[in-house]
């Protein structure tokens, strides 16, 4: 494999990052990978997603969460058995696969300060939506603040996020995507003069004295903050199923880390598992990064996520399996195959239904748990404590920039910083920024067939309406609530085109029998890379859901003025499906199909639930089967929970089993939780004296 | 619903020290209940402990009943088929100053004589033991090649497991509230859930012993302190003996580290001075005053990563060994103050004591419940603690 095989080179949305280009080895080949950049994502770019084999079974071993927190990805790096996603890569790395357990050489400890002691007035634990929102109120207040972040940039999941943000403009940006208001919002922050940063910076504890551990790039640090806020987010909840610990199935956040943070084309295929937000956002993330998604199947009987963020990859022609769960994931040492079946109300497989398809990439986005761990300590060791974002209630991210300011707020009124007063605007707007998607209403497109007028493809209510405030002539309004109600077209529109460019849900789009009523353009918004168009070119029209209308001619395409990457496509479109048309196709419906008859599945019992010591659904049953209750005596017996990551992953899996097995949830009581939150060398804690200058 | 069964024996604490005494009672044929506020066994300070399991102590009584235990430990997996994390590594104490080396040297003879087998050993010797330790300055040490180590909370729950099988009962979640005490008897424990009559009561309640022993109107001279200790993550072996090092150095007196059986180096500090009470939360101190020592001693551990830290209390007694007698009422027995080493001791202590409840004691057993008795002196304190 050569560099140049496995990066993303062309993406709608992103480029590749400008670094410097340095050699490495790995199993002692020459490599050659970007500096600073995560040494696994610069081993995926040399093609290689088998990292080692477990100590236990020799099962294979790659990437899973991409965060720092699983270990799974841990590698030989110049001797040391390291993680290798939070590594930045250096030139001359000797890295190595790690087979079984590693030996320790006798090798130089990290080179840091001893540990250091200080005290702040607000310590912010994260530094995406909700911790950077806080930091900006806490900032205007002149409060010393130091804001804490694992990554080496601000943003949290924002810097993931290359779609368009729902909401409202004048509250949280709708309209920009993720990736911009990042930098917006570090930018707000980096002027600020009383607020530190610190980035690398993994928080390992809380202590019995009122203090958070931190290890921060230069050595370990001991701060006591006045106020502590735990902007902390969500870890993404696993699914177990045979086949779960195989190279390429990935929870959606490390995909989208490896995709849109570090531009490493990690998948040809994917199937993708949950249609929440995540599952939805992280199939279209997929497509723009040129992968083919196979399909996405959703337990329930309709996707829970935002119906725009489903139609919108229906359209482009990603099949949705509703009511349906994945059952196996096949491969002796990564992913060659998914299959899936239907469910029933219960979510028990229905033999018979079975379909397999070819892929190399299994995505897991089964909804999200909050990090709130950190909030329960401080609690218990009684410091002053508050969340916001999702480590306090899962939400869009348009909702925890709120909840972060509001808390930055009210940390402002409680150090006493004068008379602060939160209007209770700002809590109802909070409240709204939180709602899931509601009831989805009839869809009525208009049957004009004159004139220029959009076409509001947006038939749920969620909180969200940058197409009312974006019109100059304030045509597109809404008889329901401001935020949450359908947007409504009434008047005379100047085509200008605004409502098609801005929708997050690229579910706007013009008609315009102007110039033809036979043939009238329809604007189409698209993001997935002008190199896929061609003028004159037949494209596969669809409906609001993918439905297939017919046939039009791309007669062009421009970028829409004023929203960057969003191209805007002119398709000359026969006259009766002009108001219906939302999309188009590029999946290939033939590239897409399951295998005539699927695979053979293992008994679901052999899933792995906890992947840190490779043990069973099937051992864990027995053992609940055999009345244990103690999750800390299950993990005696099992060791599910001793692991690299804490139990983080495996501990709501087992509570899944538990329930299965109708054990009521007062009668389990919980594993023992304890620091670190991650593993850290010895070396961290001792550091070395240096000289003084 | 309130029980009111009637037991031989009735075991406050499912810990540690409980569970095999239920367990020898058990093979007895004696009716126990063992009663725990908590929902399993070991819940309490057994899962603390770091699983060092050695007969080098001073006291005789020690040796004894360390002996004893190493041995339960040793053969467990062969009699019974299932593997409680046993690893005979041995147990090596370094020395890197003057008075270390010499209070090895006189007390090497005196546990030769109680039937230990150790040695002094040389630097060189202790390189080949522990490859990488650090031999600036080391003088020498102590090897005593029949320790070892096990998993405290393995071996709890297959004491457990055992005695359950032969008949124990055990009730979890369950809190002794009172005695009910007639004629200088125990003749009934009340619980939240029950009330069970008895013969006689054995107060294994570790570090709440002073609580459960003021049920009996006994004031126990127990006083718990507070250690912390830390596992890393598994690497292939480096070496095999627990490492002790039992200089004090400004905020501790000794500490050790050893491989368990899955890899994962397993280590403990003891605060100097001791933190009285019996508080578990982390704490902030621990890891970076551990951390340089062993690193000091142990120059590769700087690259291992520290996987979980936690806290546990050592009961302590004015002589750091443990109390075994009877006291108070006629039928009230105590097995406490065992100074952090409960989990290495109790299989001795749980068989001893069941020879005690049953009039079925040797020669060998007085002269150890001699020593560990309540009214002793309690004037030397033991120098390998």
């Amino acid at each position: 494999m050569s560099f140049q095989e496995k990066r993303i080179y062309r993406h709608p949305v992103l480029e590749q990052p400008d670094a410097e280009r340095v050699e490495f080895t790995f199993n002692g080949q020459p490599a050659i990978g970007l500096e600073g950049e995560a040494v696994s994502s610069a081993i995926f770019a040399f093609g290689i997603h088998i990292f080692g084999h477990h100590h236990t079974d020799e099962s294979p071993l790659g990437m899973f969460c991409a965060n720092g927190q699983c270990s799974q990805c841990t590698l030989l790096i110049d001797g040391i058995p390291l993680k290798s996603c939070i590594v930045p890569l250096k030139r001359g790395m000797d890295v190595r696969s790690l087979e079984g357990l590693p030996l320790l050489e006798d090798l130089p400890g990290p080179d840091v300060l001893v540990p250091a002691k200080l005290q702040t007035r607000v310590l912010i634990l994260g530094a995406g939506p909700s911790g950077m929102a806080a930091a900006i109120e806490l900032g205007k207040a002149g409060i010393d603040t130091i804001i804490v972040d694992d990554k080496d940039r601000l943003g949290g999941k924002l810097v993931l996020q290359t779609h368009k943000f729902f909401g409202s403009e004048a509250d949280c940006y709708a309209g920009t995507r993720g990736i911009h208001i990042a930098e917006l919002l570090a930018g707000e922050i980096s002027e600020m003069d009383s607020v530190d940063i610190w980035l690398d910076s993994i928080v390992l504890g809380v202590f019995n004295d009122g203090t958070v551990g931190i290890r921060c790039a230069d050595g370990y640090r001991i701060v006591k903050p006045e106020y502590l806020l735990v902007a902390t987010g969500a870890r993404e909840k696993s699914l177990p199923f045979p086949g779960c610990t195989l190279p390429g199935v990935y929870g959606a956040g490390a995909f989208q880390t490896m995709v849109n943070r570090d531009l490493v084309r990690c998948a040809e295929r994917i199937f993708v598992v949950g249609g929440g937000n995540v599952g939805l956002i992280g199939a279209y993330h997929a497509l723009q990064a040129g992968m083919t998604v196979v399909g996405l199947a959703e337990a329930l009987p309709v996707c829970g996520g935002y119906k725009v963020h489903a139609d919108k990859i229906k359209r482009l022609g990603v099949p949705i399996f509703t009511r349906h769960s994945v059952i196996a994931a096949h491969g002796s040492e990564q992913v060659e195959a998914v299959t899936i079946s239907g469910v029933d109300d219960s979510f028990t497989p229905l033999p018979g239904t079975e379909r397999t398809w070819e892929v190399d990439t299994v995505l897991v986005a089964v909804g999200l748990s909050p990090v709130d761990e950190f909030h329960r300590k401080a609690l218990d060791f009684g410091m002053k404590s508050m969340m916001a974002g999702d480590a306090e209630e899962i939400a869009e991210a348009s909702a925890a920039m709120f909840t972060g300011r509001i808390r930055g707020l009210q940390i402002v009124a409680s150090l006493g910083s004068g008379g602060v007063n939160i209007p209770d605007e700002l809590m109802e707007k909070a409240e709204i920024l939180k709602s899931p998607g509601g009831e989805i209403l009839p869809y009525t497109p208009p049957e004009e067939r004159t004139g220029v007028f959009p076409v509001l493809h947006c038939t749920q209510e969620i909180p969200c309406n940058p197409c009312m405030t974006v019109c100059p002539k304030d045509l597109i309004g809404t008889s329901g609530h401001p935020i949450m109600g359908l947007p409504e077209f009434h008047g005379e529109c100047v085509g200008c085109e605004k409502c098609v460019a801005i929708c997050p849900g690229l579910a706007v789009t013009l008609v315009d029998f102007r110039n033809s009523s036979d043939r009238p353009i329809v604007t189409v918004p698209f993001e997935l890379g002008e190199w896929l168009l061609e003028e004159g070119m037949e494209m596969t029209v669809t409906g609001w859901e993918g439905d297939i209308l017919g046939k039009a001619i791309l007669t062009g395409w421009k970028y829409a003025a004023g929203f960057p990457k969003t191209l805007l496509l002119k398709l000359e479109t026969p006259a009766s499906i002009a108001c219906r048309t939302a999309g188009v196709v590029v999946q290939d419906p033939d590239k897409i199909k399951p295998l005539p008859v699927p695979l053979e599945v293992p008994l679901p019992d052999t899933a792995v639930i906890c992947r840190c010591e490779r043990v069973t659904a099937g051992e864990i049953r027995e053992h609940i089967r055999a009345g244990i209750r103690d999750m800390n005596h299950l993990k005696v017996l099992t060791r599910a929970g001793f692991g690299a990551c804490g139990g983080k992953t495996c501990s709501t899996l087992i509570e899944r089993i538990c329930r299965e097995e109708g054990i009521p949830p007062e009668e389990i009581t919980p594993f023992t939780e304890r620091p670190l939150f991650a593993e850290t060398q010895l070396g961290w804690f001792t550091g070395k004296e240096h000289d003084d200058e | 619903m309130m029980s009111n069964k009637t037991y031989d024996v009735i075991i406050i604490g499912a810990g540690s020290v409980g569970t095999p005494m239920a367990m020898s009672l058990a093979e007895k044929g004696i009716s126990v209940l063992c009663l725990d506020s908590a929902s399993s066994a070991g819940q309490g300070n057994n899962k603390c402990a770091i699983g060092g399991t050695r007969a080098t102590h001073t006291e005789p009584a020690k040796v004894t009943l360390a002996l004893r235990s190493l041995e339960v430990f040793r053969t467990w997996e062969e009699i019974h088929g299932e593997s409680i994390g046993w690893y005979q590594g041995g147990y090596t104490y370094v020395a890197y100053d003057e008075d270390t080396i010499s209070l090895f040297r006189r007390n090497v003879p005196l546990q030769r004589n109680a039937g230990l087998n150790i040695n002094l050993v040389s630097p060189s010797e202790i390189e080949e033991l522990v490859p990488g330790i650090n031999t600036n300055g080391l003088l020498g040490g102590t090897w005593s090649p029949e320790d070892g180590s096990a998993s405290p909370m393995l071996c709890c729950y297959a004491f457990y497991r055992r005695a359950a099988e032969l008949g124990a009962e055990f009730g979890f979640n369950e809190t002794v509230q009172r005695f009910n005490i007639d004629k200088e008897k125990v003749v009934s424990v009340i619980t939240e859930k029950g009330t069970y009559s008895c013969g006689a009561v054995v107060n294994c309640a570790g570090s709440s012993a002073v609580e459960a022993g003021r049920m009996a109107e006994a004031e126990l001279p127990v006083y718990p302190d507070c250690h912390e200790a830390g596992i890393t993550e598994p690497v292939e072996r480096l070496f095999d003996p627990m490492v002790v090092d039992i200089r004090k150095a400004p905020g501790s007196a000794n500490y050790y580290f050893y491989q368990h059986e899955t890899g994962q180096i397993v280590f403990c500090i003891t605060p100097d001075p001791p933190v009285p009470g019996t508080s578990i939360e982390e704490t902030s101190g621990f890891l970076p005053l551990v951390a340089p020592r062993m690193v000091n001693l142990y120059p590769r551990l700087a690259n291992l990563k520290v996987r979980r830290v936690w806290r546990g209390v050592y009961p302590m007694t004015p002589d750091g060994s443990p109390i075994l007698d009877r006291c108070g009422p006629s039928n009230h027995y105590i097995a406490v103050g065992m100074c952090g080493q409960g989990f290495m001791l109790a299989p001795g202590i749980g068989e001893l004591m069941s020879r005690l409840l049953t009039d079925e004691l040797n020669g060998k057993d007085r002269e150890v419940l001699h020593e560990l008795r309540l009214d002793r002196q309690f004037s030397s304190e033991e120098a390998l603690k």
